[in-house]
């Protein structure tokens, strides 16, 4: 099976300073991957990597087996690649409807994912949909960057960190969306400090530490001690 | 002239369209890219030497003149952020202001090289000195009131571009956040340089009404930047009513100490801004966002 997205022998730096080193992995047709990793492991930037913020080797990332390493990030998300960005970024000058209509700019599908299937997956965001961004609950803001992101119609999603400072009945109402966007046909790779909830939702993980991937495979194959040491380096 | 103090509160108001006109380009500019474009006020004044050579030098008609260097720098102001602007913008805000004001030396020296020193106005026909009666012995003049009233309409038009159309979004979204709006598709250069010639489009509009009104020569266009600055400081940063407003402002306190006493014209305008400052910092209608 051809990966859908491939990732070979990347390193990634923020000017100066190195982050990644040498990483690869892939994504499947239909797959859902997840990256875990301690605080400043490198997650966030292999996502940016992929999305475009940041810019490396042209072939150090493929898309559909084109090279994408050094593409700017308003033509990636054109050819089906969208990162709902750690820390939601959501735009405080719009409502919450028009961020999800930004989702869609230069989107002509508009299929699956639409305004109605949005609202569909999250009908709170129905309710609020006239409301400013800033006066939503963490988890309503939350499902608002990930419509946002799925208005452009992504055959790959990347959701970062996207239970992060949510209470935890929160991040399972967020985390029951994943298997409806991926009947919708998306690939999904999901970056989470919390193992155990990244290992359930997850076909494949790859575990990073300081700019390299440590450990990868099925969760159903690893057992704790193996990803604890992968995780912590000790 | 007559009814007490009205027609003077009238020709104030008046004159703040023409203001407000001269500051909405600035103020778009920025709104959306946080960019302080000190060759606004030569810009406008390039705008109007244009219209000026079309319509005496060529002899087209006014509006004509008008509608053709609309189209000229709009094209301007795209090339002028691509090529020149958008090299210099970044976290630091001190190049992109330090090439906008070689840029404002670069038009003012031009224009004196090619059209003198001589102080010029533009000629608008029997249209120019026509006046509307709105009740005995209070009239207003016909082209300050068309001035007034394209103001209105071309922040009507902003509005409605702005909250009501895609692109409007995506100049919103990139004022919040320019990274996270490529994220979405959006790309940075091309709407910032919609945003540079959307501005020049309508400082040439400011050009015809500011031109009508009063003359000019190469080197006012500080002067009237400074104005322009007030009428977006009063309205409120980011918000074109609050411009408008600014600028009626403006005008208003201009246009009343000259009543009081024609040397304190110019004071009072500068007066209202400093009284606007200090009992409202972010302006009369700030924008909600941060």
């Amino acid at each position: 099976m051809t990966a859908l997205v491939s990732v070979k022998a990347l390193d990634a730096f923020y000017g100066d300073f190195q982050a990644l080193f040498g990483i690869d992995l892939e994504l499947r047709r239909g797959e859902t991957v997840a990256v875990i990793g301690a605080n400043g492991a490198g997650k966030s930037t292999l996502l940016k990597s992929l999305a475009g913020l940041v810019r490396n080797r042209p072939d150090a990332v493929q898309l559909n087996g084109r090279d994408i390493g050094d593409a700017p990030a308003a033509s990636i998300v054109k050819l089906g690649l969208a990162l709902v960005p750690e820390g939601r970024h959501l735009f405080p000058s719009l409502s919450v409807e028009e961020n999800l209509l930004i989702g869609g700019y230069g989107d002509r599908r508009r299929s699956p994912w639409n305004l109605r299937a949005v609202y569909d997956v999250f009908p709170v965001l129905r309710e609020r949909r006239s409301s400013d961004v800033t006066i939503l609950s963490g988890g309503q803001q939350q499902m608002v960057a990930i419509g946002r992101a799925l208005m452009s119609n992504p055959s790959i999603l990347l959701c970062d960190e996207i239970s992060l400072g949510l209470a935890p009945i929160i991040v399972e109402d967020i985390y029951r969306s994943i298997p409806l966007i991926r009947a919708n046909g998306a690939s999904i790779v999901i970056v989470e400090q919390d193992v155990a909830r990244a290992l359930r939702h997850c076909d494949r993980f790859y575990c990073i530490q300081e700019g390299r991937v440590t450990l990868a495979g099925r969760p159903s194959e690893v057992d704790q001690e193996a990803v604890r040491m992968a995780y912590f380096g000790t | 002239m007559g009814m007490g103090g009205l027609d003077t509160v009238l020709e104030g108001v008046l004159l703040g369209g023409v203001y407000a006109l001269f500051a909405i380009g600035l103020s778009l500019i920025f709104g959306i890219m946080r960019l302080v474009n000190l060759a606004h006020g030569d810009i406008v004044v390039f705008a109007a030497y244009m219209i000026l050579t079309a319509t005496a030098a060529a002899g087209v008609s006014l509006v004509v003149a008008t509608v053709v260097t609309i189209v000229i720098m709009f094209a301007a102001g795209f090339a002028l952020q691509r090529l020149v602007l958008e090299r210099v913008l970044g976290d630091d805000i001190l190049p992109p202001l330090l090439v906008t004001f070689g840029l404002s030396i670069v038009v003012q020296n031009g224009l004196l090289l090619v059209f003198g020193a001589d102080s010029r106005r533009l000629q608008a026909g029997a249209f120019e000195s026509s006046s509307i009666a709105l009740a005995p012995g209070l009239s207003v003049g016909l082209a300050p009131l068309i001035a007034l009233i394209t103001a209105f309409v071309v922040v009507v038009l902003l509005q409605v571009l702005f909250y009501r159309t895609a692109l409007g979004r995506a100049f919103r979204a990139t004022a919040d956040n320019p990274q996270i709006a490529q994220l979405m598709g959006i790309d940075q250069r091309n709407v910032y340089a919609l945003a540079v010639g959307l501005s020049l489009a309508v400082s040439t509009i400011a050009a015809v009404t500011f031109g009508i009104r009063s003359n000019f020569d190469p080197s006012i266009g500080p002067a009237r930047l400074l104005y322009a600055f007030e009428a977006v400081i009063i309205g409120g940063l980011g918000s074109l009513w609050g411009t408008l407003a600014g600028g009626i402002v403006l005008g208003l306190a201009q246009t009343i100490g000259g009543r009081i006493d024609p040397e304190w014209q110019i004071l009072a305008g500068h007066l209202a801004f400093l009284i606007v400052l200090i009992f409202r910092p972010r302006g009369l209608f700030p924008s909600r966002r941060r």
